[in-house]
């Protein structure tokens, strides 16, 4: 048993290590800079390119995301994993994933974007990693107190298919470009990689990701609850990969990165919004079992209660934006903070009456 | 001999749940019901981080029953 945990150890450092190389990559085929891959910028610049949100900087239809989706489907079914199920408390998992995204976009990325955002020498990174650890810890007391949403049942395929069809909905439309999506002219939202190369490389990691159940919460969270670097061993690895591809680019020779606070890509230096953001982050990711990159992994298993967590994602990209919560470089928006106060409550109050009485 | 059922629950209550059986009832075997292969992963790990030995048996409905013995027995 234990040769074959390494093995399983192996792979999910492989895994991250590739993946973080891709990231980098993505930015050099087009990506924003310090943005090859980050969830909740993605599923936030989406919600722009429907029309959900009208931040003109930040709308397009990132396939990466599809890609997510649809290499993890593959895998799920190459591998006898599809499992259609629902039931555990959807409802919370919709606000859970829209405080994570106001959270989220408080920093300006998710916990995938801090560990890109410090390989590419913006320090911020480091606030916003305490902030994910912050937040899991919080979320550990309430799992150790005997929080948690509910068992989930079996469902048929048909709900369990849905989030497949709205990405394979979302790939025709950036196909084809009807005149009725957003399209950035200038900003994050519009750079990026070419369409194949995007969906191709997110399928990779979706594939990746659904093998290796990589995640960039349950890492940090599983260290402190069981003292168990499996998932950690893959986002350091990840972090390794994005650095060392960095330096082999010549991004910090070119002055295209530098170390600092100041003056980072698509960042600003709030310390204290950007940590109280991230511990939102984390502690939604730690009530929800789940980074978004993961929930998305869950959903493309049939998963329907990450598919829920997934609108809940979208739906706090659209208010984040249209009620001034996202922050800018800048700095944080007008109500940003106030959002993620609210957050934080919503999150405790949550974890506090979701915990099962002791038998 | 202590048996918990934890088929239905999302990472990481399995995990928890498991963690929480081993710590109330040490040097006793313990059977856990997961559904996920994800589950069973995970609930091996650390039943194998404490020592313990691990059994697994795939049941009905490609779910699994994990037994776990502590060390020494």
């Amino acid at each position: 048993m234990a040769s074959n945990f390494w093995t399983q150890k192996t792979w999910i450092i492989l895994g991250g290590l590739i993946l973080g190389i891709l990231a980098t990559l993505l930015t050099k085929w087009g990506n924003p800079a310090n943005m090859g891959i980050c969830v909740a910028c993605f599923y936030r610049v989406i919600t722009g390119g429907i029309g959900l949100h009208r931040a003109g900087v930040v709308q397009y239809i990132r396939p990466e995301i599809m890609g997510f989706v649809f290499g993890a489907l593959i895998s799920a079914f190459a591998f006898g994993e599809f499992r259609p199920k629902g039931g555990s408390s959807p409802i919370i998992r919709f606000f859970l994933g829209a405080f994570f995204m106001i959270g989220a976009l408080v920093f300006l990325g998710c916990p995938i974007r801090a560990l890109i955002r410090l390989a590419g020498g913006d320090l911020n990174g480091i606030t916003a990693l305490l902030g994910v650890i912050v937040g899991a810890a919080i979320g550990i007391i309430f799992l150790k107190g005997g929080y948690n949403l509910g068992r989930a049942g079996r469902v048929s395929k048909i709900p369990a298919l849905i989030i497949p069809l709205i990405m394979l909905g979302l790939l025709l439309l950036i196909v084809f470009k009807p005149h009725f999506l957003f399209f950035s002219q200038k900003g994050p939202g519009a750079q990026y990689a070419p369409i194949l190369v995007s969906l191709l490389a997110g399928m990779f990691a979706g594939f990746v990701a659904q093998k290796t159940r990589m995640c960039f919460v349950g890492s940090w969270r599983d260290i402190m609850l069981v003292r168990d670097f499996y998932l950690f061993s893959g986002i350091a690895a990840f972090f390794v990969g994005v650095l060392v591809c960095n330096y082999a680019l010549g991004n910090f020779a070119s002055g295209f990165y530098h170390w600092g606070f100041e003056h980072q890509p698509v960042s600003h230096n709030n310390h204290l919004w950007n940590f109280l953001g991230m511990v939102l982050a984390g502690l939604t990711a730690t009530l929800l079992g789940g980074c978004p990159l993961r929930q998305t992994i869950l959903a493309s298993e049939g998963d329907t209660d990450a598919g829920v967590t997934i609108l809940g994602l979208i739906v706090g990209a659209a208010f984040a934006h249209n009620f001034l919560l996202a922050s800018s470089p800048k700095g944080p928006g007008e109500f940003g903070p106030a959002a993620v106060i609210i957050g934080l409550i919503f999150c405790s109050v949550v974890g506090f009456l979701m915990m099962e009485r002791e038998k | 001999m202590v048996e918990i059922d934890v088929r239905g629950f999302g990472c990481p209550i399995p995990v928890v749940k498991t963690k929480k059986a081993i710590e109330k009832n040490p040097n006793e075997q313990i059977t856990v019901l997961v559904e996920t292969t994800v589950s069973k992963e995970n609930v091996s790990r650390l039943a194998e981080s404490k020592k313990y030995s691990v059994q697994v048996e795939e049941t009905a409905g490609n779910e699994y029953r994990i037994l776990l013995n502590p060390p020494g027995k």
